[in-house]
C-alpha cells in the first residue's frame, strides 16, 4: 500500500478516536468551545485528506458533518443527542470506509446518502426554522436553503483570503495541514455573515413567487454578497476576540504539536523485535558477568561492568518504548458507556482516575476486551435505571468509576459502580437451576464463594444472568484472559450498594526479576513478585522450629504457622534433599493468592533478571511451571508457577474445592479470602472440634502428672509462668471425656491475649486444614459457635472466648468473638 | 507426477524412519538438557538452541519402544512444527535420501499400535522399508499423558 495512504489511515484512525472522545465530552458540556473547535478541526482534516486522496464518498460524508459542525460553532445550533448520534454514526461510517480502504484500496460503493441527508437536515434544523418564519408564505425552505448555500458559496470568496492573519496567529505545524486552519477563520466570519445572507434570502424568496425560483434567487441572493463581505471585514473584531479566547488552547496545541514533532511512528513488530533482542542481550550480559567471577583481568572487569550498566539502561529504555498509558484503551469507554446507557435508558457518569498509568503494550492489548466487557456489564446490569435509583434513595445519575494505579510492581485497575450490586441468593439459585452446583453446595457456600460462581463458564450464557443480577455474561472469559497474562480478578459486591471489580496485572511480561534456587542440582527461577522473604534455619533449630502436624511440616514464622512445601518432593526429584536437614534448610516464603507458604529448597543462589520464554505445548499440562529461561551459563532453567505449585501441594485447599466445583464444570481459580486455617482435634468419641489457627499461640504436650492446682483450679508451670488450664470437654455438652483421662500426657492448646495465656486441654489433635467454611449451623451457646462441614465431616466450631470467660471471667478478651462466623 | 522427495533418515530401535527434509530445521549432537520434573516421561528435557528453548522428546518413549541403552547418546533432530521447533531424540542419524514417489505405499492394515498412528506411509527402498514419521502427530502428546502430568 502507498505510504501516503497508510499514513492517512493511521492518522485518520487516531483522529476518529479523538473525535469520539470529544463528542461525548461535548455532549456533557455543550458550551465547551475548545472541544468543539477540536472536533471541527479533526473533521476538517479528515475531509481535506480524503479530498486530497480523492476518496469522494469519504469527503462527502465528512463535508456534511463539517457543515453541521460549522453551525454549531456559529452558535446557531447547540448540540443535542440527535446531533451527537448523527456525528457518532458519521464516525462509524468513516471508520467502515477506512477499513475498506485498508483492505480493498478504496471505499466500497455504498450509499451513504441517508446519513448525509440526516446531517444536512440537522444542519438545516436551524436555517429551516428561521427561514420559515421569514418566508412562510413562500414555503421556500428549499429556496431559502438554496439562497443560503449561494450565500455560503459567496462567503467562501472572502474567506479564502482571510486565513492569512489567522495562520499567522496560530503557529502552523507541519503535521496539521494548512487547510485545517481555515475553519478557524471561517467561523467568526460566517457568524456575522450568515444572518445577513439569510435575511435577504427571505424577500428574495417572496419576490420569486411567480418566477422560476432558481433564476431570480441567484442574482438576488448574490446581491447581499457585498454585505456578506463587509461584515467579513467587521468580523475582524469577533475574530480577535475568538483568538484571545482560544489563545490558551492554541498555546497548548503548539506545545503538544511540538511533542508530536519530536516523536515518530514505529512499527510494533519492530519494537517486539527490539525487545526480543534486548532479552537476548540481557542473557548474554548475564553470561559475561558469570565469567567475571573467575577472571581477575581488571580491564575485562571494567568492560563487563560497563556492559552491565548499559544493558540495564537499554533494557529500561526498550521497555519504556512499549509502555502505553492505560488511557489509550479507556478512551473508547466513554462512548461505550454513552451508547449503552442511552439504549438502556440509564444515566451514567463515567469517572476515570489514573489514565496516565503505564502498561506494557501486550498487556494493554490483552486487557482491552475484558475491560470493555466489564464496563458493559456494569452499565447494562450493574447500575439501575434512574427511577429505581431514586426509589432507593440514590441520585438518579449512576456513577461508574475506573481507577488505575501502580502498586508493588503491579498495576491495579478497579471498576467501581454504585449500582444494585449482586444478589447472591439469586446467583446461587441460578447456578443450581443451571445445574452448575447442587443445592447442597449452594447452601454451604460463603458469600465470597458464591460471588465466584459468576466466573464459572456455564454461568455466562444468555439472558439467565441478565435476569439474575447482571455480572456474568462472559465473565469467565474475562477472568481467563486476565489470568493468562498473570493477573488476578477479584469481585466484591454489596447488594444494593454496588460492585467493585479489582484487577491486578503485572507491568510487563517479557523480562522479570526472579530468585534463582537449586533443588537436587536443578535450578529454578521464582518470580520475585511472589517472593515474601527468605529464612534460613540451621541444623539445631530445625528440630525445634519445624514441627509436624499429622505429617504436614509447619514452621513458626513470628508466631504464625507457615506450611512448608519441599520442592524436591513436589517435583518428585531424588530425595537427596532430605539429607540436607543436617545442615539446615532454606525456606523461601512465597505468597500465592493471599496465602503464604514456605518452599524448602536446597540452595538459594541469587536474584537475576530473566527473560521469560513459553514452554512448548507438550508441557502445557504441567502445573508447576510458568515457563523457562536461559541462565547465564547458557543452560535452561524452569520458572516455577507459584500458584500452580501451591495448588498442587494443597497449600491452597483449592484442589479439593475445585474438584467439588469441577462437578459443576468450572476450571476457574478462586481468590480466597474467606478461607480459614483450622486446627481440628477430637474431644471424646465422634466429636470433632475446630478452632481457628489464628487463635492458637502454641501447641504443647504436658504429662498429666505435671498438673497442679491453684485456688481449686488446674494450672501448670509453663515457661516460668503459671498457666491456668481449662478442660474443653467439661464445657461441651454431651461429650464423654472419660477415655482421655487414661492417657499419660495431654494435648494443650495455648491461647494468649494481652500478655496472659490460658491452656485448653483438648483431646487428640488431628489435623490442620485450610478450608472455606461452608454449611454452617448456628449457635447452640454452650461453648459451640456452630457446626461446619470440614473434610466431609461435621465439625463443631469451638467458641474459645466464651469458654475462657466461663472459667475465668477476669481473663482479658479484647474484641468480640472473632471466629469463623 | 510430483518431483521426488527428499527425506532425512534415522534409526530408532529396529525402525528405519524418515522425515521430510523440508520439515527438518537441523540435526545436532546430544546436548545437555534441563529435566522437567513431573512432565510426561517422554519429555526428555529442554535445550537451549541459540537462545530458543526447545522441548526434546524421546522418540523411543513416544513410540513406546524399549529404552535406549544408557551408554548410547541420542541425536537431536530439530523439526519445525505448527507450534514451533521441537527436538526428536533418535538413535542414529542416516543419510538424506531422495526417493521416487512411486515407491510410496500406505501403511498396511496389519501394522498396529502407536507406530501405525504416527506413520504416514512407507517407501520401499532396496532391501529395506523407510517409514515416514508424521511429525505433527509426534509433537502432540497423547491426551492421557498430558492429563496424567497435570494430575501428578
Amino acid at each position: 500500500m502507498d505510504d501516503l495512504i497508510k499514513e492517512f489511515l493511521i492518522e485518520s484512525h487516531e483522529n476518529l478516536d479523538r473525535l469520539e472522545r470529544d463528542l461525548v465530552e461535548l455532549e456533557k458540556d455543550p458550551h465547551d468551545k475548545e472541544t468543539l473547535s477540536s472536533i471541527f478541526r479533526t473533521i476538517h482534516t479528515l475531509k481535506g485528506s480524503a479530498g486530497f486522496l480523492s476518496y469522494s464518498r469519504l469527503e462527502a460524508v465528512s463535508h456534511s458533518a463539517e457543515n453541521l459542525l460549522s453551525k454549531m460553532r456559529d452558535g446557531v445550533l447547540v448540540i443535542n443527542p440527535e446531533i451527537t448520534g448523527a456525528l457518532l454514526s458519521t464516525v462509524d461510517v468513516v471508520r467502515t470506509m477506512l477499513g475498506e480502504v485498508e483492505s480493498d484500496g478504496a471505499p466500497l460503493e455504498r450509499d451513504y446518502s441517508a446519513l448525509i441527508q440526516l446531517l444536512d437536515r440537522l444542519k438545516d434544523g436551524f436555517s429551516g426554522e428561521t427561514a420559515s418564519v421569514a418566508s412562510a408564505d413562500a414555503g421556500g425552505e428549499a429556496s431559502a436553503g438554496a439562497a443560503l448555500s449561494a450565500g455560503a458559496a459567496l462567503e467562501a470568496i472572502p474567506l479564502e483570503s482571510e486565513p492569512e492573519p489567522v495562520t499567522a496567529v496560530e503557529p502552523t505545524v507541519a503535521q496539521i495541514p494548512t487547510v485545517a486552519q481555515i475553519p478557524t477563520a471561517e467561523v467568526p466570519v460566517a457568524a456575522v455573515a450568515k444572518p445577513e445572507a439569510v435575511k435577504p434570502a427571505a424577500p428574495a424568496a417572496e419576490a420569486a413567487k411567480p418566477l422560476a425560483a432558481a433564476k431570480v434567487e441567484a442574482p438576488k441572493a448574490a446581491s447581499p454578497a457585498p454585505k456578506a463581505v463587509a461584515p467579513a471585514a467587521k468580523a475582524a473584531s469577533p475574530q480577535a476576540e475568538h483568538h484571545e479566547a482560544s489563545g490558551a488552547s492554541e498555546h497548548g496545541e503548539s506545545r503538544s504539536s511540538a511533542a508530536s514533532d519530536s516523536s515518530i511512528r514505529v512499527d510494533v513488530g519492530l519494537l517486539d523485535k527490539l525487545m526480543n533482542l534486548v532479552g537476548e542481550l540481557v542473557l548474554a550480559r548475564n553470561q559475561v558477568l558469570q565469567f567475571t567471577e573467575h577472571n581477575a583481568d581488571s580491564s575485562f572487569l571494567a568492560t563487563a561492568q560497563r556492559l552491565n550498566l548499559i544493558t540495564t539502561e537499554l533494557q529500561g529504555s526498550a521497555m519504556k518504548t512499549r509502555m502505553q498509558p492505560i488511557g489509550n484503551i479507556w478512551s473508547k469507554l466513554p462512548r461505550v458507556v454513552r451508547d449503552l446507557s442511552a439504549s438502556c435508558g440509564k444515566q451514567i457518569r463515567l469517572e476515570m482516575e489514573g489514565k496516565e498509568t503505564e502498561l506494557d503494550k501486550t498487556i494493554i492489548e490483552a486487557i482491552k476486551d475484558p475491560l470493555t466487557h466489564i464496563v458493559r456489564n456494569s452499565v447494562d446490569h450493574g447500575v439501575e435505571t434512574p427511577d429505581v435509583r431514586v426509589e432507593r434513595g440514590k441520585p438518579a445519575e449512576g456513577c461508574l468509576k475506573m481507577r488505575a494505579f501502580h502498586e508493588g510492581g503491579q498495576v491495579n485497575i478497579e471498576i467501581i459502580d454504585d449500582g444494585g450490586g449482586i444478589n447472591l441468593d439469586r446467583v446461587k439459585n441460578k447456578a443450581v437451576q443451571r445445574g452448575l452446583i447442587t443445592g447442597d453446595t449452594a447452601a454451604r457456600m460463603g458469600d465470597h464463594e458464591a460471588l465466584q460462581l459468576i466466573f464459572m463458564p456455564g454461568f455466562s450464557t444468555a439472558e439467565t444472568v441478565t435476569n439474575v443480577s447482571g455480572r456474568g455474561v462472559g465473565m469467565d472469559v474475562v477472568k481467563t484472559n486476565i489470568e493468562k497474562i498473570g493477573g488476578t480478578v477479584d469481585l466484591q459486591s454489596q447488594y444494593g450498594k454496588g460492585t467493585t471489580l479489582k484487577i491486578k496485572i503485572p507491568l510487563t511480561l517479557a523480562i522479570i526479576p526472579a530468585l534463582v534456587v537449586t533443588s537436587d542440582g536443578e535450578r529454578f527461577a521464582i518470580p520475585q513478585i511472589s517472593l515474601v522473604e527468605l529464612v534460613r534455619l540451621n541444623a539445631e533449630s530445625i528440630s525445634q522450629q519445624v514441627e509436624s502436624i499429622h505429617g504436614a511440616p509447619v514452621y513458626r514464622l513470628r508466631g504464625k504457622l507457615l506450611p512448608l512445601v519441599y520442592l524436591n518432593r513436589e517435583l518428585k526429584l531424588d530425595a537427596q534433599g532430605a539429607a540436607a536437614d543436617d545442615q539446615g534448610v532454606n525456606i523461601v516464603v512465597l505468597q500465592a493468592d493471599g496465602n503464604q507458604f514456605g518452599l524448602v529448597v536446597d540452595e538459594i543462589n541469587d536474584t537475576q533478571e530473566i527473560v521469560v520464554k513459553p514452554l512448548g505445548k507438550q508441557l502445557k499440562g504441567v502445573a508447576c511451571f510458568a515457563g523457562a529461561t536461559i541462565m547465564g551459563d547458557g543452560r535452561v532453567a524452569l520458572i516455577l508457577d507459584v500458584l500452580g505449585l501451591a495448588q498442587q501441594s494443597r497449600v491452597l485447599a483449592e484442589v479439593r474445592e475445585r474438584t467439588a466445583l469441577m462437578e459443576a464444570g468450572t476450571e476457574g481459580r478462586k481468590v480466597r479470602d474467606d478461607r480459614q486455617t483450622l486446627l481440628i482435634f477430637s474431644a471424646g468419641q465422634d466429636t470433632r472440634i475446630a478452632i481457628p489457627l489464628s487463635l492458637v499461640a502454641r501447641l504443647e504436650e504436658f504429662p498429666r502428672a505435671a498438673v497442679e492446682h491453684s485456688a481449686g483450679r488446674p494450672v501448670i508451670r509453663y515457661r516460668g509462668q503459671i498457666l491456668p488450664l481449662i478442660k474443653v470437654a467439661e464445657h461441651l455438652p454431651l461429650v464423654h471425656a472419660v477415655a482421655e483421662e487414661e492417657n499419660e500426657s495431654m494435648q494443650v492448646v495455648v491461647y494468649s491475649e494481652n500478655g496472659r495465656s490460658v491452656g485448653l486441654i483438648v483431646g487428640k489433635i488431628e489435623d490442620i486444614v485450610t478450608e472455606t467454611i461452608t454449611a454452617k449451623r448456628h449457635a447452640f451457646g454452650n461453648g459451640i459457635l456452630g457446626s461446619v462441614v470440614i473434610q466431609d465431616r461435621v465439625t463443631d466450631l469451638l467458641d474459645v472466648h466464651s469458654i475462657i470467660r466461663a472459667s475465668d471471667p477476669s481473663f482479658p478478651i479484647g474484641g468480640s468473638v472473632s471466629t469463623a462466623a | 507426477m510430483k518431483p521426488n522427495k527428499q527425506f532425512v533418515t534415522f534409526n530408532l530401535d529396529s525402525l528405519f524412519l524418515g522425515v521430510d527434509v523440508l520439515k527438518v530445521q537441523e540435526v545436532i549432537r546430544y546436548q545437555q538438557m534441563t529435566r522437567v520434573p513431573t512432565a510426561p516421561t517422554m519429555v526428555e528435557g529442554l535445550i537451549n538452541l541459540r537462545g530458543q528453548i526447545i522441548t526434546a522428546i524421546d522418540l523411543r518413549r513416544r513410540l513406546k519402544l524399549a529404552d535406549r541403552p544408557a551408554d548410547h547418546l541420542p541425536m537431536n533432530v530439530v523439526v519445525r512444527t505448527d507450534d514451533g521447533a521441537l527436538s526428536l531424540l533418535v538413535d542414529e542419524i542416516g543419510d538424506v535420501v531422495e526417493i521416487d514417489d512411486r515407491s510410496f505405499e500406505r501403511v498396511p492394515e496389519t501394522v498396529t499400535g502407536l507406530v501405525r498412528d504416527l506413520i504416514s506411509g512407507v517407501y520401499k527402498l532396496d532391501g529395506r522399508l523407510l517409514l515416514i514419521l508424521d511429525t505433527e502427530k509426534a509433537a502432540c502428546l497423547p491426551p492421557t499423558f498430558a492429563h496424567a502430568a497435570s494430575k501428578a
